[in-house]
């Protein structure tokens, strides 16, 4: 089993014809993706990548039975993408675009909250269940199928976790990449909810970074409720206060969201805390044995 | 970004927002014609910079005439303030805020930001104004009152009257408080503003509110909506080689270390800072070149990271996946070739056609070191950076 995505899995894609949707599309295919087809208002009726194009996801969603989204957008129009796909009442929709205002996703997250639709994302590099379904922008190649799940706000940091696991010959459930912004919609405690019912996942990867109070609250969901082993790192210990580092979430203010409360949440709740991203994989395969 | 308190104000004002009147000045004779025109009792002399703390490093002064608000104008201008928000290096004044003083009867404490648990806007308020408000979250966090607010319907008078009941105010004050807290609200919202902090907000002796401060921040993702805060942007106020990079679309923030970092990703970016420092380095910087990490990208980003003396070793780790490694390791080389690299560089690169690109780097003839894996990395790179500092 995975979590997320697998097999059963139909996918279409938001912004199907544009560049980024394009190239990505392509790779998800090449994957082995069941991508189904693709919205991009005004060239509904058409094929690309030998799919059909709908002008709106009701289109899409009626014409393929799609039951996920993949969003490559641009930031201006990002949020009212998430808005038409969570109208159709699609299950999964996994925003990829970065720079989406935060006021778009304070009204966005609002106003899904009231829908089925789990939104994973913005600025997220997608999820993947290796060996069955790839949803995002990671390189596919890196992975393998098995039984570490992995949750992350940061993608290469993501990617690094993964090779180290697959290169110890470690395959992976499933990989959620949560995203790197302030406001997002499945947060690091959902995603680790998720993993930690899926049977077929025996232990989890949770990468976090500074700013917020995320992983603090997924760890006190850890020590309560999960049994399989969870190895931690923080992104961010040497980061200055005040600073946002790349991602629009990561950002250390009035003394809140440092990697050093981050880590002391973690060690309190039995994660196995790591202090360089180079030592995840081989600490999981530690654990696994124990 | 940020701008200054006087922009901060005349946004305010637009929204109805009461603040005193007042001038910018960029000169001593600005200042005194501003603080005549004011014909006020005492006139407030700020500097404005893009910090906290200006009060307490001297930057703040009252004038009892228009000659003493010249006086001080002069003093204040060119003065290097240093406060715990601009760090030891401190910040050049350019700039005055003349202002009328005012009747102050109490300080209060107003701020709006976005609430990453609730994932909506939050408004706060306290009756200790004038305080650093973190302080006062740490040491009274009941002391702070707090009204989350649904995007949908915005503020609505029950909560600014509870806000206004919270912080004592009488039921006349607390009447000029709803459409006060309201206002500062729809100005928060209609600017895509980040932070928005009233501190202190004054209750004068005639019964008024007045912003005395303002400070306000707004989303940079959103800026792509709002040309007239384009134009606000103070680059005095940023760091030169920072506004430099985002020329480029890189994200570059300088620190104080030898080791110089160029990551792709800001997880990636910020791990490689954290195993700079493990393996008894310090970072130089933080420098994100994006997912892509492009050839182009790369020589901008060679340019920008020799600009810093500071450095004496660079660390190029990039987890490419999808990207292909022996385009990026052409990057490279073509780069240090161009800009006469002098300090070594180690290499740290995975993805597809790794060992092409490898293979690249070390045909190059140029002072590279390739590295296995990124504890390797930075384990490499903190021996050459102290090894050149000797």
């Amino acid at each position: 089993m995975s979590v997320l995505v697998d097999e059963k899995t139909r996918l279409i894609v938001q912004g199907f014809t544009g560049r980024e949707g394009t190239f990505h599309a392509q790779q998800m295919i090449e994957y082995g993706t069941s991508v189904v087809g693709g919205v991009t208002p005004g060239k509904g009726g058409t094929k690309h990548l030998e799919r059909p194009v709908f002008n709106t996801v009701a289109d899409a969603v009626k014409g393929t039975g799609a039951n996920a989204t993949v969003i490559f957008v641009p930031p201006p129009y990002a949020a009212d993408a998430i808005l038409e796909a969570a109208e159709s009442a699609l299950p999964l929709i996994i925003c990829i675009t970065e720079g989406i205002p935060v006021l778009d996703m304070v009204r966005v997250t609002t106003a899904i909250d009231l829908k089925t639709s789990r939104l994973v994302g913005p600025n997220c590099p997608g999820v993947i269940s290796p060996g069955k379904c790839k949803i995002g922008i990671m390189p596919g190649r890196i992975h393998k199928q098995g039984h570490v799940g992995v949750v992350s706000r940061s993608g290469t940091l993501t990617y690094e976790a993964v090779d180290q696991l697959t290169r110890l010959g470690i395959g992976q459930s499933t990989c959620i990449g949560i995203g790197g912004d302030p406001i997002i919609g499945t947060n690091h405690l959902e995603a680790i909810r998720l993993l930690s019912a899926d049977p077929d996942t025996h232990a989890i990867i949770l990468i976090g970074e500074i700013g917020g109070n995320a992983e603090e609250t997924a760890a006190a969901f850890v020590k309560a409720n999960v049994k399989k082993p969870v190895v931690g790192f923080i992104a961010g210990q040497t980061a200055p206060a005040g600073r946002r580092m790349g991602h629009a979430g990561a950002i250390i203010s009035g003394g809140q969201g440092t990697a050093k409360d981050k880590y002391a949440a973690m060690s309190a709740a039995g994660i196995h805390c790591v202090e360089t991203p180079a030592d995840l994989g081989s600490t999981v395969a530690k654990v696994l044995k124990q | 970004m940020k701008i200054h308190e006087y922009q901060a104000k005349a946004i305010l004002a637009r929204y109805g927002v009461t603040t005193p009147r007042g001038e910018v000045a960029f000169t001593k004779e600005e200042a005194r014609e501003a603080a005549q025109r004011l014909k006020s009792n005492i006139s407030v002399v700020k500097a404005q910079i893009h910090a906290g703390g200006r009060g307490k490093a001297g930057g703040v002064k009252l004038a009892r005439s228009a000659d003493e608000a010249a006086d001080l104008a002069s003093h204040i201008l060119g003065m290097k303030l240093v406060t715990p928000q601009t760090g030891p290096q401190g910040r050049v004044v350019k700039r005055l805020l003349i202002e009328e003083g005012l009747d102050i009867k109490r300080e209060l404490y107003l701020g709006l930001l976005v609430d990453r648990g609730t994932g909506k806007v939050v408004f706060m308020a306290s009756a200790a104004g004038g305080m650093e408000i973190e302080e006062v979250a740490k040491d009274n966090p009941e002391a702070i009152l707090r009204e989350i607010i649904h995007p949908a319907v915005g503020l609505q008078p029950y909560q600014a009257r509870k806000l206004a009941f919270g912080l004592g105010l009488s039921i006349e004050a607390v009447n000029t408080a709803v459409p006060f807290l309201q206002s500062l609200h729809r100005a928060f919202v209609d600017t895509d503003a980040s932070m928005l902090e009233i501190n202190p907000c004054v209750l004068t002796g005639d019964g008024k509110l007045v912003a005395l401060d303002a400070k306000m921040t707004f989303d940079d993702n959103a800026l792509f909506r709002h040309k007239e805060l384009r134009e606000l942007r103070d680059l005095d106020e940023e760091d030169p080689l920072e506004v430099e990079a985002s020329k480029y679309g890189l994200n570059y923030i300088k620190l104080d270390g030898s080791v110089a970092c160029m990551v792709n990703g800001a997880g990636l970016a910020m791990a490689t800072m954290d195993i700079i420092k493990y393996a008894g380095g310090s970072p130089a910087n933080f420098l994100d070149v994006g997912g892509g990490a492009s050839a182009d990208q790369v020589k901008n980003a060679f340019g920008i990271l020799m600009t810093d003396p500071a450095v004496k070793a660079v660390f190029i780790n990039i987890f490419g996946g999808i990207l292909r490694c022996d385009v990026l390791a052409s990057g490279v080389v073509a780069a240090a070739k161009e800009l006469q690299l002098k300090v070594p560089v180690v290499v740290r690169m995975e993805g597809t056609n790794v060992e092409l690109g490898q293979k690249i780097i070390r045909e190059s003839g140029l002072n590279f070191t390739i590295a296995d894996g990124m504890k390797d990395g930075a384990q490499k790179v903190v021996a050459l950076a102290a090894g050149g500092a000797r």
